[in-house]
């Protein structure tokens, strides 16, 4: 069955000179990869769900006990960790709106004949190529209350962006809009190029508006890779952890991957760590599910 | 011929000799990233021209500096012969079975009366009063404040502070004066801030200044030894510490909601504020004049008494203690008995760290060597720390994440914060069978 779906090997090649079957050959790029995710993706995701229900603590050489799901409970009672996931759901839904809005709307600029066009593009891929802690770091210099930029452009004075409870995960959000507004950009670019002409020549042809154009063509043909481009985006932002880590350390900005840093390596209650873990698994895991079926959905139309 | 042949088998044998002898004498101190850390350094240079035993201090960002230490002991791994931990770990590392018991070597070396009684209690002994010794004071360390004389002296403003306040503008004498001072100085017009405060809440940073507050209304954490904390922790000392502490915020820098030792010292240097609260450990940068332009108009005060004359500061510091994975196990112990003589510890203070011998602390020598040893000698002998217990980590969150919101943010009152802190911490002593 497997050999089926495999084109034939060159009878030129040197693999073939060598001997090689095809199955040889798949086996040999294949396997190592396996095996790398079977020792460092798979089996330590099944090692961490039997912790998950223990009472284990790498810091101490006191053997785990059974606790059932003793750990669940408890986090899932906990109003600190409900806060945590309150803030990073605010989070996913500010900073995954901004870059849609930003990053298709650049897209919608830059899809028309404008000179110096891959320039421009390249040029507005750039915060995406940058480290996070890096980002970081300099946000943090451009929203000094003190000295930063920001606050100097829009002459707001001493405005507190990261100090300010209310204002720090709009900040930490705006950065991230920021950085990954250019991915969302470059999807919807090429979704938005492979919109076919006649389809705007036809629609021009009946006297369409913009407007309509925009909703009845541009939009649902872009809609299966915009949807891509959210979901990768939703799931990274609901593990953001760097950005908000490294420019605030304010309790509104303490989203679930931060916590989970804490209870993991500086608590070291590394059962309850494993299972609050597992929560965030499963969460992403439904809210992924849900974007998947809406966008086979899209796709059917 | 035969004297050649001797002369070069004797050579042979030597140079193996101090081969196998090299490969062994080699030793290495894991510490934060710190100037003190470079001063140890310069310190165990002079261990290695004496006996030839090459020690180097490594090092890795504070921030990093927990989580990197208990993942090397955690794997039990050898890198590390011996670390400058922090005093809270004492517990965590001696219950795990990480730092070697150094009881013996302490008795023998009369250790308890040697160094600083506070040093002993918070960086060596646990369980506390055990008798069970896990480290060798090392760094000493509490929290003291830097002040700008200059701002103070100005006779213009001596003038409008006893006109406002009735009494003379000098270096605080207990929190009242404190919290006059800064509510005086503090004018955003002018972009001069009443005084600067440690704030930060990703480790302990804002509970060290909480603890400042706490520790000299009176109040206690809790009592260490049989885990009790409702009545204590949120105490009416407690409360009025918090609220003291709270207001106190009202008078800091805009922005000032994740400041350590770092935007502290800036604090002075960048003529923001007229106090600023730091660790002693960071006040060598404050006399430098390459790092600080106003070195010469800073001075320093002791962390001041509360309003019924108890005086005491929050601890910092650390003891160096031996891993029990280290394979030179008894080269650290020659190492450390090096280190606690008389003349390293006298040499130690002059490299700039902070010894803990009480014999160097008290002599004239080491107060009057710079402006702010003299209040560091003071200090030392009434200081009090956090919880050492293993889950010290989860207090200092719980502690935090009460605390914080409070501080910075107006959510609550301050007897509601303890009340819940108290709640937290119980519960968590209740999950390690610490009370029942």
């Amino acid at each position: 069955m497997a050999t089926a779906v495999m084109t034939t090997l060159d009878p030129n090649s040197r693999s073939a000179a060598r001997g090689m079957s095809d199955l040889t050959i798949r086996n040999l790029f294949i396997i190592p990869t396996i095996i790398f995710l079977i020792v460092f993706n798979i089996f330590p995701l099944l090692y961490s769900l039997g912790y998950s229900f223990t009472d284990f603590r790498a810091s101490s050489p006191a053997p785990a006990s059974f606790v059932g799901l003793q750990n669940y409970r408890e986090l899932l009672n906990d109003p600190f960790i409900w806060s945590n996931f309150a803030i990073t759901a605010k989070y996913v839904i500010v900073s995954v709106v901004g870059q849609v809005i930003v990053g298709f709307g650049v897209a919608l600029l830059l899809n028309r004949d404008i000179p110096l066009k891959g320039l421009l593009t390249t040029l507005l891929l750039l915060p995406m190529m940058l480290s996070m802690a890096v980002v970081g770091l300099f946000w943090k210099l451009l929203y000094d209350p003190s000295f930063g930029i920001i606050n100097y452009t829009l002459g707001l004075g001493s405005f507190e962006w990261l100090s300010n409870p209310d204002m720090a995960l709009y900040a930490v959000a705006i950065t991230d809009i920021w950085m990954w507004s250019p991915f969302v950009m470059l999807l919807s670019l090429a979704g938005l190029s492979a919109v076919p002409k006649h389809l705007y020549e036809a629609a021009a042809i009946d006297r369409a508006g913009s407007f309509y154009t925009f909703f009845r063509i541009t939009l649902p043909l872009v809609a299966p890779i915009l949807m891509i481009a959210i979901i990768f985006r939703t799931m990274e932002a609901f593990k953001t952890f760097d950005l908000a880590y490294i420019l605030t350390s304010q309790p509104t900005t303490e989203v679930i991957s931060i916590r989970l840093y804490k209870m993991a390596f500086q608590e070291w209650q590394t059962g309850r760590s494993c299972a609050l873990a597992y929560i965030v698994l499963i969460m992403i895991l439904a809210i992924t599910n849900i974007y998947v079926k809406y966008l086979n959905k899209v796709k059917e139309r | 011929m035969r004297k050649t042949m001797t002369s070069v088998l004797a050579g042979i044998a030597m140079t193996l000799a101090s081969g196998t002898a090299a490969y062994s004498q080699e030793l290495t101190i894991f510490w934060a990233e710190w100037d003190p850390a470079n001063y140890l350094q310069e310190l165990v240079n002079l261990y290695e021209a004496e006996t030839g035993v090459k020690v180097t201090v490594e090092t890795t960002p504070w921030s990093d500096f927990q989580t990197k230490a208990f993942t090397e002991f955690n794997a039990k791994g050898s890198a590390y012969d011996m670390v400058v931990g922090d005093s809270q770990w004492i517990g965590a590392a001696s219950e795990a079975g990480h730092y070697v018991d150094l009881t013996d070597f302490f008795n023998k070396h009369n250790l308890k009366e040697v160094m600083a009684p506070a040093t002993v209690k918070y960086y060596a002994e646990y369980p506390s009063n055990s008798g069970k010794y896990w480290s060798i004071p090392a760094e000493g360390d509490a929290v003291g404040w830097s002040y700008r004389k200059d701002w103070f002296e100005d006779p213009k403003e001596k003038e409008a502070f006893k006109a406002k306040y009735g009494y003379d503008l000098d270096v605080p004498k207990d929190f009242k004066a404190l919290r006059d001072i800064a509510e005086f100085f503090h004018r955003p017009d002018e972009k001069r801030y009443g005084v600067a405060i440690y704030t930060d809440n990703s480790y302990d940073a804002l509970v060290m200044g909480v603890e400042n507050a706490i520790f000299s209304f009176g109040g206690e954490l809790g009592d260490y030894a049989t885990y009790k904390v409702d009545g204590i922790i949120n105490s009416e000392q407690n409360v009025k510490a918090l609220e003291a502490y709270k207001e106190l915020y009202s008078f800091t820098p805009p922005g000032w909601a994740k400041s350590f030792f770092i935007e502290d010292n800036q604090a002075i240097t960048e003529n923001l504020a007229a106090m600023s609260m730091n660790y002693f450990a960071f006040f060598p940068a404050l006399i430098n004049e390459a790092s600080n332009p106003n070195a010469k108009v800073t001075g320093f005060f002791a962390n001041p008494p509360g309003p019924n004359g108890d005086q005491f500061a929050a601890l910092g510091g650390q003891g160096i203690s031996v891993i029990s994975y280290s394979q030179n196990q008894e080269e650290a112990m020659k190492f450390l008995e090096w280190f606690i003589k008389d003349e390293t510890q006298k040499k130690w203070a002059e490299l700039g760290g902070y010894t803990a011998s009480a014999k160097v602390l008290e002599s004239p020598e080491f107060q009057n060597a710079t402006p702010y040893n003299k209040a560091f000698y003071e200090t030392m002998f009434k200081v009090k720390d956090f919880w050492a217990t293993p889950e010290y980590a989860e207090l200092l969150i719980q502690m935090n994440q009460r605390v914080y919101p409070y501080i910075t943010g107006n959510q609550g009152t301050a007897k509601e914060v303890l009340d819940s802190l108290a709640a937290d911490w119980n519960a968590t002593f209740k999950k390690y069978n610490r009370v029942k």
